[in-house]
C-alpha cells in the first residue's frame, strides 16, 4: 500500500480590509489549489477576518536563511542617509 | 563553523532577550524534540477533545446551543490544525504525527478520557476544562518558539468564547429547575478533579522542568497555574450556588490563595497510561475517522495528479 | 386552507429541510476524512442551522400561537415535520454525504434564487442571505463531486452508488400541492417545475464532468409535503428532541 498522505502544505495570506497588504495567517493542507483556497476560507476567515485570500504551496516559497542575515541585512545599517532624520533642517523651516 | 557551545550560548541569549526562535534557526536537538512532543500532544488534545463534546451536538437542547456547540467544536478542529502546522515547521509531517496518535505512541490530555454523561457536562467542560486550558495557553503564548507562540496567540483569541459559553450553560442550569441544578452540581462533581489534574503532575514529581523553563518551552510551573485556576474558579462556583467537591478546600488569608485537598495522582497516571473510562473509544473514534477517510484522501491525490497532467 | 395556514406550512418545508440537513451534517463533526474538511462541513451545518432558526422564527409568527423557533424544532412529532426526504437520509460514507449535499445544494441554489423575488418580504430577505451561503456550499460540494467521481476507481464507485441510491428521493424535492398552488397565485412561493428543470440540467452537467452516470429514471418516493417520511426521521428526532421532551418547560 502507498504511504498515506494528508495533502501538501500551503501557506495562507489574508487581506483583512481594503487597501492594506495581505498578511500571512498560517498554513493548511490540501491536494489542489481550489481545495487550498476553500480550506483557507473555512479555516482562517470564520470570524470575518478577511476580504481576500491568497494561497501558495509552501514548497514554492524561497526563503532566506538565518546565515544570510549578515550579508543580506547588515549592509543597510550604515546607510543612514536613506532616512529623513539624517538631514538637518534649519529651525523654523516647515513642510520638509 | 561555530561550535555547539557558542551556538547554545547564542541561542540562550536570544531567548533571554525575548527574541523568538524561528524554524530555520539553530536550536538544540533536545529543544526540538521537546517541542515536537509538547506541540503534538497539544494538537492531539484538541482533536481528541472534539469527541466528548461532539457527542452532544446532535442532542443540544436549543437551536442557539446547537450552533454555539458546533462552532466551538469546530474551533477545536481549527486549533488542532494550527498546532499540527506549527509542529510541522520542526521537520515532521502531519501524517507522521497522526500515526503516533493512532498507534498510542503519542499522548493527549488526560481530561478527554472522561465521559460526557449529561448536557451539564458541556457546561462544565467549557467552564472548567477550557478555563484551565486557557491558563496554560496564555502562558504558552509567551513561549520562545515563534510558530508555537503565534498559534497560541490565535488560539487564545478564539478560545475566549469557549469558557464563557460553558459558564453561561452552568448559570442557566444552576438558576433553573431543581433537576437542572442537580445536573449542574453532578457535572461539577465529576469534572472538578479531572480539571485540576489536567494541569499536570505536581512540581516535585515533574521531571526536567528547569531546562524547559530556561528555554521558555514551559513558562510556569504546573502548581502555579493550578493555584491561579482554583483562585479564579471558586468564586465563580459560589456565585451560581454550586459546591466545589473538595471538603479540604480552604482560603488562606495570609497567602491570598486557596489551598486544595489531596489529589488522586494514582487515577491521573492511570488515565494517562490508557486506563481511563474512555481511552479506548476515543482512540478508536480517531482511528476509524482516519481509516474511513483514507480512500477520500487517495481520491483527492489521484484527482490532483490528473489535473496536473492536463495542465502541463 | 387559508393563506396564513399555507404560509406556515410553506415555512416549515423550507426550515425543516435546512434543519434536518444541518443535523445530519453535524454528525460528522470530529469524524471527517481530513481536519480541514471537518471544519468545512461544520461551516455548512452552521449555515443550515442558522437558516432553519430564522425561518422557524418567522413560521412561529405566521402561525400566531406564540411558538418560538425552539418549540417548533423540538416539540413537533415526526408527522408534522415537512423536510424533504433527501435531507433525512443517514450520512453513510463520505461519498454518500457529499452526493446528498450536492443534490440538495443545487436544489437550494435555484430555489432561493427564485424565492428572492417573493412578495413576502421576510422570505425574500432570508432567501437573499441564504443564497450567498448556498452558493459557497455548492462550489464546495461540486469540487468534491469532481474529485470523488474522477479520483480513484474506489471513490468513483462509491459516489456513483450514492447517487444511484439517493436518486429515488429527488422527485420529492419538486412535488407541489395546494399550499404551493395557493401561495404561487399570491406571488409568495415559487414554481418548483421551473426549479426542477434547472436542477436537472445542472446535475446532469456536473455528473458528466465528474465522469459519473446520470441514474436511469426510477420510481420516485414522495410524501414529505404531507409529513410522510422514511423510517430514519423518527430516530433523528428522538435524539435531537430528547432533552426538551425529558425536561419540559425549562430554559437552557
Amino acid at each position: 500500500m502507498e504511504k498515506d498522505t494528508q495533502g501538501t502544505l500551503w501557506e495562507v495570506f489574508v487581506q483583512a480590509n481594503p487597501g492594506i497588504p495581505h498578511k500571512h495567517v498560517g498554513s493548511l493542507h490540501a491536494s489542489d489549489e481550489e481545495m487550498a483556497l476553500q480550506n483557507a476560507r473555512d479555516v482562517y476567515t470564520r470570524r470575518k477576518e478577511g476580504i481576500s485570500i491568497w494561497v501558495v504551496e509552501a514548497k514554492n516559497i524561497k526563503a532566506s536563511s538565518p546565515e544570510d542575515i549578515g550579508s543580506f541585512f547588515e549592509p543597510a545599517n550604515d546607510k543612514v542617509y536613506r532616512h529623513p532624520t539624517f538631514y538637518k533642517v534649519p529651525d523654523g523651516v516647515k513642510h520638509l | 563553523m561555530k561550535d555547539e557551545k557558542t551556538l547554545l550560548e547564542e541561542f540562550q541569549s536570544k531567548i533571554d532577550k525575548g527574541i523568538k526562535i524561528e524554524p530555520k534557526d539553530w536550536m538544540p536537538e533536545k529543544y526540538r524534540k521537546q517541542l515536537i512532543r509538547m506541540m503534538s500532544q497539544h494538537a492531539h488534545s484538541e482533536i481528541v477533545g472534539m469527541l466528548p463534546e461532539g457527542n452532544w451536538i446532535t442532542r443540544a437542547p436549543s437551536l442557539r446551543r446547537k450552533a454555539i456547540l458546533l462552532a466551538k467544536v469546530q474551533d477545536e478542529a481549527g486549533h488542532g490544525m494550527y498546532l499540527y502546522s506549527a509542529t510541522e515547521t520542526l521537520g515532521i509531517d502531519r501524517s507522521e504525527l497522526l500515526e503516533q496518535l493512532h498507534t498510542g505512541k503519542a499522548k493527549y490530555s488526560s481530561i478527554f478520557n472522561y465521559p460526557t454523561l449529561t448536557w451539564a457536562d458541556i457546561g462544565a467542560i467549557g467552564w472548567l476544562v477550557d478555563g484551565a486550558a486557557i491558563m496554560n495557553q496564555t502562558a504558552l503564548a509567551k513561549g520562545s518558539y515563534g510558530p508555537y507562540s503565534r498559534a497560541m496567540v490565535r488560539i487564545c483569541k478564539e478560545e475566549s468564547f469557549h469558557n464563557r459559553q460553558g459558564y453561561e450553560i452552568m448559570c442557566s442550569l444552576a438558576f433553573g429547575s431543581e433537576e437542572q441544578k442537580q445536573m449542574a452540581q453532578d457535572a461539577l462533581n465529576r469534572w472538578w478533579w479531572p480539571a485540576i489534574m489536567m494541569l499536570g503532575p505536581s512540581d516535585d514529581s515533574s521531571p526536567n522542568s528547569d531546562e524547559l523553563m530556561r528555554w521558555k518551552v514551559k513558562m510556569e510551573s504546573n502548581d502555579a497555574i493550578r493555584e491561579r485556576f482554583i483562585d479564579r474558579t471558586v468564586p465563580q462556583a459560589d456565585y451560581i450556588g454550586l459546591t466545589i467537591p473538595d471538603p479540604d478546600l480552604m482560603f488562606n488569608k495570609e497567602t491570598g490563595h486557596y489551598k486544595h485537598g489531596p489529589i488522586n495522582w494514582e487515577e491521573f497516571f492511570n488515565v494517562i497510561k490508557g486506563n481511563g473510562p474512555c481511552n479506548k473509544i476515543r482512540l478508536k473514534a480517531r482511528v476509524d475517522a482516519d481509516r474511513n477517510g483514507r480512500w477520500v484522501r487517495e481520491a483527492t491525490e489521484a484527482y490532483a495528479a490528473k489535473k496536473r497532467i492536463v495542465n502541463s | 386552507m387559508d393563506k396564513q395556514k399555507a404560509l406556515f406550512q410553506y415555512c416549515l418545508r423550507l426550515a425543516d429541510s435546512s434543519l434536518i440537513m444541518g443535523q445530519r451534517l453535524s454528525e460528522w463533526c470530529g469524524h471527517g476524512p481530513v481536519l480541514e474538511e471537518d471544519i468545512a462541513l461544520t461551516n455548512i451545518a452552521l449555515d443550515l442551522v442558522g437558516q432553519a432558526t430564522a425561518i422557524l422564527n418567522y413560521a412561529g409568527k405566521v402561525e400566531g400561537k406564540g411558538h418560538t423557533e425552539d418549540d417548533l424544532a423540538f416539540l413537533r412529532p415526526e408527522r408534522e415535520f415537512r423536510n424533504v426526504l433527501l435531507a433525512e437520509q443517514p450520512n453513510g460514507d463520505y461519498a454518500f454525504t457529499i452526493a446528498r449535499q450536492f443534490l440538495f445544494d443545487v436544489y437550494q441554489y435555484y430555489y432561493y434564487q427564485s424565492l428572492q423575488k417573493s412578495k413576502d418580504e421576510t422570505l425574500s430577505a432570508l432567501s437573499e442571505k441564504s443564497l450567498k451561503e448556498v452558493t459557497y456550499h455548492l462550489r464546495h460540494t461540486s469540487q468534491w463531486m469532481l474529485r470523488l467521481g474522477d479520483g480513484t476507481p474506489e471513490s468513483h464507485e462509491r459516489v456513483q452508488r450514492a447517487i444511484n441510491e439517493l436518486w429515488m428521493f429527488t422527485g420529492d424535492l419538486f412535488d407541489m400541492d395546494e399550499v404551493d398552488a395557493l401561495l404561487l397565485k399570491e406571488g409568495v412561493s415559487i414554481d418548483l417545475k421551473e426549479v426542477k428543470g434547472k436542477w436537472e440540467n445542472h446535475v446532469a452537467e456536473l455528473l458528466e464532468k465528474a465522469t459519473l452516470q446520470l441514474p436511469v429514471q426510477t420510481f420516485m418516493q414522495a410524501g414529505s409535503r404531507a409529513g410522510k417520511h422514511t423510517e430514519h426521521l423518527g430516530f433523528l428526532l428522538a435524539e435531537m428532541q430528547y432533552l426538551q421532551r425529558t425536561y419540559p418547560d425549562v430554559k437552557w
